[in-house]
């Protein structure tokens, strides 16, 4: 089938999309967007994490065809050209990426939290990001990359 | 095309001891950072790999016929279409690339598929027949040496016997315990993936996430049957390792159907079949007796350990090694009787993950400790502080400890530390969270210490080595350098140290890192914390040809300065087979935690409140990075102690996903405050001391002593279930 879809602002089409196919993997393999990763593909880890109509959702969770005439927005679609969005240049300095690969899900959940709570405290990042795993940090750092962030927005 | 990570050059500076970002950072943060299962090529194909269902059965007959008919696909093979040598391993060759007549457990590798689309790959896997013909597993590690032999050798990998003293010294106290640690996964993040491209020449390139590539390189090229020079392996993005990468997963299979099929073949493993696709840590049973006089003073430790290595051995004989020298811990005992087994089953294979045999033995010690304290009637400190190692100590081995071993300061570092507050009335803050299980009734706290030993670098003998190339040009009038290694950066940070070796070397902030390939010499592995230390050290050994070259000039015109070296650590030797005896590791890492536990005693659910370490880096190379490290293997300590476990039923993975197979989330994790010491070791590039597994270790048993201290239960088996807490 053909899917028509916003993403990041631009009208893009994808075609001889499978039916069982997940947005994750047409963004992926069909549209040159392996930004959202591929950590579970089952829901659980959030690595996949993009905002479907400004709502985060697990991309691995929703079927391609569901994205039809709606607009997405990923990882790539945070940074405005050569500036990182606050959120990406907070996880870099304060050692929140260590391989990365949990990185722009947790990017793309914690702007999301920002945009609705702009001072959020430690129980509420937590909260926000109980759906995003990372194995590498403990997530100390993580937080500090959230208060960073939010202490500069 | 989209192949491997460009060339990373940040505008940032900053030598060593300072933290500056990482050159990948910004590419990972705006998602353009090329992982390996991010590759793409034109024309490419998809390959997938059916897997044994059984823990062990003979291979009866394979008919690949339906499979074939499915349109879309382009090969089908089996072990007959391996050309070379169909066995690989990192330390015996005795794991098929593809089964033959036999599989010994479930997930390995039997046939590959390659099609136009992963469904069809699926699709046309599910038509391959295969006629089995089930036997009964192997499963208990303590009995299997005596059971069904599952290799010609039989199935015991290896013993590692350490004697040291009096073999029947009597002591006042003593106490015994058997304890079991169930077996972890590293999960990592990023799944077994790559890209392989064949060459009309008949050679590949390899496109991989990986730990090591030249070893990659070479089982590769020896299952294929070519030259080694005719397998070219690049580092892709890596999501994480643990120790998970160290052995072959889809490298061979990628190659194979690229070679068959003249296409790009990519391979992606789901989660499940990562679970299927890697080797675990070794689950263990180890039984222990700890004597002390009424001081406290240890007087002997024995010891027998079982390590469960599954159906190939892996590295399970450097694991059992690790585990029977590091047996009795950070402790002196003059008498020492030690036996470890590494042994063949029917369960998934095991091998490397952080802490590689340290961390199985650190639980049963350190809780032995505890036993020891309460059994004297001291404090769990006072007991550790008794008999702490320190610089010049001597380990079970007879090696004597040649560099600083800080552990009773580290213990107290941990100690000193400003306790959190009490039980809170947030309930986010309590066991179970927003699930609102409790307002606080039936919590108990409970506070725990433990601390561990690490040997850090490659040991018994192994040629443990890197090499490292620095160039050094012009651009735009000033001088530029570019690294090249063949190390792998698994998101430890290993970039990063590079750059800053090559700034405070050479006084050049201009600091390209060069994609990590088989182009240039043995990198050596990732692991066992070295690759700060001896690529570090080649990085080091490199500019220091270069710096001669320069001979302090800031402008060479149009002059190349281009240097390789190779790098390697002070020897190590074998042990004795009989006595254990030898100087058989290169440097020890050492790390202390307390935990703070809130136990719900009705529910059996644990909240960790705090857990703080200390530990000896030797010197700091990148503080930021350095804390990373310990919060995130203090992090994996804790999987290990409340929720990580793949749950075996006969040979048979229960719980093969990341909804049944928990790892800590934010939620979990409490906020771990960090004490790094820096006490230099002489014989280390700039006097460091690997960092990467000590946290591992220490924090398993801290947590446990935590929830002991709290609820008054005996807890001999880790992860710690809520039905060990409530008894049903």
């Amino acid at each position: 089938m053909r899917v028509n879809v916003t993403v990041n602002g631009e009208q893009r089409q994808a075609d001889d999309v499978w039916e069982g196919e997940s947005l994750l993997f047409m963004l992926r393999e069909r549209l040159g967007l392996p930004g959202s990763k591929n950590a579970c593909e089952q829901g659980e880890c959030g690595s996949c994490t993009v905002y479907l109509d400004d709502v985060p959702v697990c991309a691995c969770l929703v079927a391609a065809g569901q994205a039809q005439d709606r607009s997405v927005r990923t990882v790539e679609g945070l940074a405005d050209g050569d500036s990182l969005d606050p959120v990406q240049e907070a996880f870099v300095e304060a050692g929140a990426v260590q391989c990365g690969f949990c990185t722009p899900g947790l990017v793309v959940q914690a702007h999301d939290l920002l945009d609705r709570v702009p001072n959020p405290s430690d129980p509420e990042i937590r909260e926000a990001l109980a759906g995003n795993l990372c194995r590498c940090t403990g997530y100390e750092k993580i937080l500090d990359a959230v208060r960073l962030a939010a202490s500069r927005r | 095309m989209t192949l491997t990570p460009a060339e990373l050059t940040s505008a940032v500076s900053g030598g060593i001891g300072t933290s500056p970002q990482r050159p990948d950072g910004n590419l990972k943060v705006r998602g353009e950072f090329a992982y390996a299962s991010d590759l793409w090529h034109e024309d490419m194909i998809w390959g997938a790999t059916l897997r044994s269902p059984h823990p062990y059965a003979k291979i009866v007959s394979i008919d690949l016929t339906e499979a074939l008919k499915v349109p879309g696909v382009y090969a089908v093979l089996t072990h007959s279409d391996v050309p070379g040598r169909n066995l690989y391993g990192l330390e015996h060759k005795d794991q098929p690339v593809l089964a033959v007549d036999v599989v010994r457990y479930q997930g390995e590798p039997i046939a590959l598929v390659g099609a136009d689309h992963p469904e069809t790959a699926l699709r046309a896997m599910k038509k391959i027949a295969v006629v089995y013909d089930v036997l009964e597993p192997v499963v208990d590690m303590e009995t299997a040496v005596d059971d069904t032999p599952l290799h010609p050798g039989g199935n015991l990998v290896r013993h590692v016997p350490i004697r040291r003293g009096s073999q029947d010294v009597e002591a006042e106290v003593v106490v015994t315990g058997r304890y079991e640690v169930g077996m972890q996964d590293q999960a990592f993040l990023g799944p077994e993936s790559g890209l392989a491209v064949p060459a009309t020449d008949g050679s590949v390139d390899l496109y991989i996430a990986t730990q090591w590539l030249h070893v990659d390189r070479d089982q590769i090229a020896a299952a294929l049957g070519l030259p080694q020079d005719q397998v070219r392996l690049t580092l892709s993005g890596v999501g994480g390792a643990f120790g998970g990468r160290e052995d072959l997963s889809m490298q061979v299979h990628a190659c194979l159907l690229a070679l068959y099929t003249g296409k790009p073949v990519k391979m992606v493993y789901n989660r499940e079949e990562s679970f299927y696709g890697h080797v675990h840590r070794h689950p263990a049973v180890l039984y222990y007796e700890h004597g002390a006089d009424h001081t406290g003073k240890l007087v002997y430790v024995r010891t027998r350990m079982y390590l469960d290595g599954g159906a190939y051995a892996s590295s399970t004989p450097a694991v059992v090694a690790n585990a029977a020298t590091l047996g009795v811990g950070p402790y002196e005992v003059d008498n020492v009787t030690i036996d470890a087994y590494g042994v063949y089953t029917n369960n998934p294979p095991c091998g490397a993950m952080r802490g590689f045999g340290a961390v199985q033995a650190g639980f049963a010690y350190e809780t032995q400790m505890d036993k020891l304290a309460e059994a004297l009637g001291m404090s769990p400190v006072d007991v550790r502080v008794r008999n702490a190692m320190t610089e010049g100590s001597v380990m079970p081995t007879g090696q004597v400890v040649d560099s600083a071993a800080p552990v009773a300061q580290l213990l107290k570092l941990v100690q000193d530390k400003p306790l959190p507050a009490g039980t809170s009335s947030d309930i986010r803050e309590l066991p179970g969270g927003v699930s609102n299980t409790t307002h606080g009734e039936g919590v108990v706290r409970g506070v725990g210490y433990a601390v561990g030993i690490k040997n850090i670098c490659f040991s018994e003998g192994y040629d443990d080595y890197s090499t490292a190339r620095v160039r050094v040009s012009m651009v735009q009038g000033e001088l530029a350098a570019a690294v090249h290694t063949a190390a792998c950066e698994v998101g430890q940070g290993l970039v990063t140290i590079m750059q800053q070796i090559v700034r405070t070397e050479l006084g050049i902030e201009r600091v390209t890192v060069l994609p990590m390939d088989t182009t240039i010499g043995n990198g050596g592995s990732t692991s066992a914390s070295r690759q700060t230390y001896v690529t570090g050290g080649a990085v080091k050994a490199a500019c220091a040809l270069v710096r001669d070259k320069l001979a302090g000039r800031t402008d060479i015109g149009s002059e190349v300065i281009d240097e390789t070296t190779e790098w390697r650590h002070r020897a190590t030797e074998s042990l004795d087979p009989v006595t254990g005896q030898g100087n058989a590791h290169v440097q020890y890492g050492f790390a202390a935690h307390r935990a703070v536990v809130d136990v719900d005693v009705d529910l059996g659910l644990v909240r960790v409140v705090s857990l703080d370490c200390a530990q000896d880096v030797g010197k700091a190379l990148n503080p930021q990075a350095v804390v990373g490290q310990i919060q995130g293997g203090s992090a994996q300590g804790l999987g290990l102690a409340v929720m990580e476990e793949i749950q075996t039923s006969g040979g048979k993975v229960r719980n093969p996903s990341f909804t049944d197979y928990l790892i800590p989330t934010v939620l979990d994790m409490p906020p771990m405050s960090i004490d790094v010491l820096e006490l230099a070791d002489p014989h280390a590039p700039y006097g460091i001391r690997g960092v990467g597994e000590p946290p591992t270790i220490s924090s398993t048993p801290a947590i446990v002593a935590a929830i002991r201290a709290a609820t008054g239960l005996a807890l001999t088996r880790v992860p710690v279930r809520p039905e060990h807490l409530t008894g049903t």
